[in-house]
């Protein structure tokens, strides 16, 4: 009877003892930009990386977010720096958590490239096989460029490569540090839709700058009958098309980055929510959101590969679209 | 919404930093690291090429070696056909020029043994015609030594040899 009455109580809800846990706050303050990288709180002191807010306005201010108020700034309703008085936003600068971010995985990739290149300068790729770091990289190196781009571009692809390449292992770096859940990872910096759009603007003008005659005759004056370029419809749809393709690059890498982070918070977030619900409901949904988040992390691993793999294979089969020749086209 | 609205400082930020990744790696990285790779790759297709052709070159060796040992028994055969030839030959050369050379020895002789016959035969008359003509005289003596006997020897001599005149 006894042992009864203990299950009961452990089945109660134990609202008193949970605080009052907000899921949108903790979902969208993981995945959105901010003006200090958060790392934990501990009994309740917030512990935080506090980072440069840099605004042009009448001049450059530089200051921390704890000094906003004493330079006539404050933050918006979506966490953004505004003048205290008129409500504006100013030019903003600032090192936000994603630049950080960006930064120190720049800095990594750059010391990985350039440390594999290192190795092969010092080394004579005839007598040695690759050791250390360039064992590492050549088979990813290799496998995009001679599977993925020299596929997709076509002859002239080693004039794309580099830039390709780039964009490959940049995306791969920071997707993978994106999961990695503790400083200096856990920045949502390609589920952010400011990174991707400049990298599909990269493309954009790496597909439109080197285009050849015969990609802009086939936008302005493509082969279909009179009537549907007189009134401009195909060639305007193909200027439309010039658009849409890196749109979808950057929406693509965005929305699936960020659904990858939200997915996997929401698994967390389980644990917090359950605690209002008892400890033996809590403690199962813990377990189950502890495997769930282990089989999310390894989907996740996945997809930052897929996702740097899909937005190179794009963006080299938009290069190679635009280097068409009309004799290698008609069959 | 925030998330769907990109920031101007990260976008800022963004083409700055992968600017400077990209110049970086495309200047320093991935040319350096992709023609290596590709000389490598060269190498080992030139290394395969060269051995592919040092087997062919191998092989066409093998069959030279062949070749020459074949005919190099070709030569021999014929060598040693050539000399049981020409040891026939000369055997039937030998052989008819022994044959000749009886043949004349032999001709030699009978010329010899003809002139030799000849000459005994001519020394036998001889012979016979002394001894007849001893025996005559023998005969004539004792003939004239008896009497009366001389002129009937005398008649008979006259009339053989008028006989023995008539055949000539």
């Amino acid at each position: 009877m006894r042992r009864w009455l203990l299950i009961l109580t452990l089945l109660l809800p134990t609202t008193l003892l949970a605080e009052d846990f907000d899921v949108s706050e903790f979902l969208f303050g993981h995945v959105s930009d901010a003006y200090e990288w958060h790392i934990t709180a501990i009994k309740g002191k917030e512990i935080s990386i506090p980072l440069p807010c840099i605004v042009i306005e009448n001049g450059i201010h530089v200051f921390t977010l704890h000094h906003a108020a004493e330079n006539g700034y404050t933050l918006n309703e979506d966490g953004k720096l505004v003048n205290a008085q008129t409500g504006k936003r100013p030019l903003d600068i600032s090192i936000t958590k994603n630049v950080l971010g960006l930064m120190i995985d720049s800095v990594l990739l750059v010391l990985l490239i350039l440390l594999c290149a290192r190795w092969y300068r010092r080394h004579d790729v005839l007598k040695e096989k690759p050791t250390g770091i360039a064992a590492l990289m050549e088979p990813l190196i290799v496998m995009i460029e001679q599977d993925v781009i020299k596929d997709a571009v076509g002859p002239e692809y080693k004039k794309y490569s580099p830039y390709l390449l780039t964009a490959f292992f940049f995306i791969l770096i920071n997707n993978l540090m994106g999961i990695f859940p503790v400083f200096p990872g856990g920045a949502n910096i390609t589920g952010n839709i400011a990174v991707t759009g400049v990298l599909a603007l990269f493309t954009f003008l790496m597909v439109n700058l080197f285009g050849n005659k015969h990609y802009w005759k086939d936008i302005l004056w493509p082969d279909v009958p009179l009537f549907l370029k007189a009134i401009p419809i195909m060639p305007l749809i193909e200027i439309l098309g010039m658009f849409t393709k890196p749109f979808s690059l950057m929406i693509r890498l965005f929305a699936n980055m960020l659904a990858g982070h939200i997915m996997l918070l929401s698994v967390i977030a389980l644990i917090f929510l359950s605690a209002a619900m008892g400890p033996v409901l809590n403690g199962s949904l813990t377990v189950i959101a502890a495997l769930f988040g282990v089989f999310l992390d390894c989907l996740e691993l996945l997809v930052a590969f897929l996702q740097a793999y899909v937005f190179t294979m794009l963006s080299a089969v938009f290069i190679g679209l635009a280097h068409q020749h009309p004799e290698t086209e008609t069959n | 919404m925030s998330l769907i609205t990109p920031d101007f400082g990260l976008l800022f930020w963004m083409v700055v930093i992968f600017g400077i990744v990209f110049f970086l790696l495309a200047k320093f990285g991935f040319p350096v690291i992709t023609k290596a790779v590709q000389k490598r790759s060269d190498h080992i297709a030139d290394s395969l090429k060269a051995a592919d052709e040092a087997q062919a070159r191998l092989a066409g060796m093998a069959e030279e070696h062949a070749r020459m040992i074949e005919e190099t028994r070709l030569e021999q055969s014929r060598i040693l056909k050539e000399a049981s030839q020409a040891r026939e030959s000369i055997i039937a050369q030998a052989r008819e020029e022994a044959r000749e050379e009886a043949a004349k020895l032999l001709e030699h002789a009978k010329v010899e043994i003809a002139a030799e016959r000849e000459s005994a035969i001519r020394d036998i008359r001889r012979q016979v015609a002394m001894i007849s003509v001893e025996v005559a005289e023998k005969i004539v003596r004792k003939d004239l030594d008896e009497a009366g006997g001389q002129s009937a020897l005398l008649d008979r001599l006259v009339d053989e040899a008028s006989q023995a005149q008539i055949p000539n």
